[in-house]
């Protein structure tokens, strides 16, 4: 590699150093603007924040009410904004109704309560099978439900995001807001999972 | 465009492996990528739908071999040659010489950043034209193929399905991907039976999607 030789096509990892290389001697990024961004996604913005979302529509019914009918609002409230967060809608999932959320065409996630995208939802086999056969696909990934729930999936397509309000676990009655957005997780606000007070 | 992303429907992926244990960025490189893919759209004087246009445009292979990060910087490259703000070559380049190779810089770049009229930040828009479709009406989605952007994908092209719901008007992804205008219209979520999509033989289930108003027809 030091002999001056031509190598293979450069590694992703090394093109990615060559791409900061390049734009840090340009002046147009610096390393303190990218590692404040990488450090808001790593530990500030991610599913806690939709979890205590969540717990508090659980405990307290006016909140539930303002958040159903005006997601965005409620959310933005309880301090969560930003990019793919501009307009977010909440569906709620029963027994009778299970919600899940897909981007066929990229990765479209409400970034603001969710933070980003794990690889299972970025993975073709989601994007291509949850729209064709939603109940088989569950199913292999460990949610199976009951024939008499209906599915409905979302397709991510424009600027809306749809963020899902899992069902609250039967048991949990005594439980703090605090308390049931520790149980909550990002799996079941995406309609993959739901909850499990045993978890 | 009918590309490699449009991926809803599509066989033969296999199955979804959930790690409960996945970090946010399993190596330190991605979240540079992302980093610098975010900033890309600023930088490059585009925006989000040239962005999700740039991973589009990638070669399918390049799409799925690179990995979710990859497409990130690869796109974050195109967008930066496409607007002068990097030289064609130049990454290719400055790897190279990080790996100790002897290769020359390409020439600078003539700054040629896209000029079209933006109606502010984010993508949502207030617009004066009353809504074409109600709630409730049934709607035909477009046969055309377009061979640019856009967010209609193929596997509700020419689909029947009926209109749940009004969203907030936006701007069409198909016009600013290329810098055309904004075309702001009005959104609707349609829902689709399994049935319609996929056949007679279909798993049951119902499908919502947000749809821009030019993306559909009445069924009379």
């Amino acid at each position: 590699m030091s002999d001056g030789t031509k190598t293979d096509v450069p590694s992703i990892e090394l093109r990615t150093e060559a791409l900061e290389a390049i734009l840090t001697d340009a002046g147009l990024v610096n390393a303190d603007g990218l590692n404040g961004l990488i450090n808001r996604f790593v530990n500030d913005v991610g599913p806690m924040n939709g979890a205590s979302v969540v717990a508090r529509a659980w405990t307290d019914p006016a909140f539930k009410e303002q958040l159903m009918a005006d997601g965005t609002g409620a959310i933005n409230e309880m301090g969560f904004s930003g990019p793919q967060g501009e307009h977010i809608v909440v569906v709620e999932n029963s027994d009778e109704l299970h919600n899940v959320v897909v981007c066929t065409l990229c990765s479209c996630y409400p970034w603001p309560i969710l933070g980003l995208p794990p690889e299972w939802y970025k993975d073709p086999a989601y994007r291509s099978r949850i729209v064709r056969e939603p109940r088989t696909l569950l199913k292999e990934m460990g949610l199976d439900l009951a024939e008499s729930t209906d599915i409905r999936v979302w397709d991510s397509s424009a600027e809306n995001r749809y963020f899902v309000l899992p069902q609250r676990p039967a048991g949990t009655e005594d439980m703090s807001a605090e308390e049931l957005a520790a149980m909550v997780t990002r799996d079941a606000m995406v309609g993959v999972a739901v909850v499990d007070a045993a978890s | 465009m009918d590309g490699i992303h449009d991926m809803g429907g599509k066989q033969g992926w296999g199955t979804v492996e959930i790690d409960p244990e996945e970090p946010v960025f399993r190596e330190p490189w991605q979240g540079r990528a992302f980093a610098m893919g975010a900033m890309s759209m600023g930088l490059s004087g585009t925006n989000l739908d040239a962005f999700r246009h740039g991973l589009e445009r990638l070669h399918p292979l390049e799409y799925l071999n690179d990995g979710y990060y990859g497409r990130w910087l690869k796109t974050a490259e195109l967008l930066l040659v496409d607007s002068g703000v990097i030289a064609e070559g130049a990454v290719d380049a400055k790897a190279r010489q990080l790996a100790g190779e002897t290769v020359p810089d390409p020439e600078p770049p003539v700054l040629n950043k896209p000029e079209y009229e933006r109606g502010g930040g984010g993508s949502l828009r207030e617009i004066d034209t009353p809504p074409a479709f109600e709630v409730g009406q049934t709607v035909r989605a477009s046969s055309n193929l377009a061979t640019g952007h856009t967010r209609l994908p193929a596997y509700v092209r020419g689909r029947t399905g009926s209109i749940v719901a009004l969203r907030p008007a936006a701007v069409l992804p198909d016009a600013t991907a290329h810098f055309t205008g904004e075309d702001a219209q009005h959104v609707y979520t349609v829902e689709f039976t399994s049935e319609e999509l996929w056949g007679e033989d279909a798993e049951a289930s119902t499908l919502r999607i947000d749809l821009f108003e030019s993306y559909m027809e009445v069924v009379s």
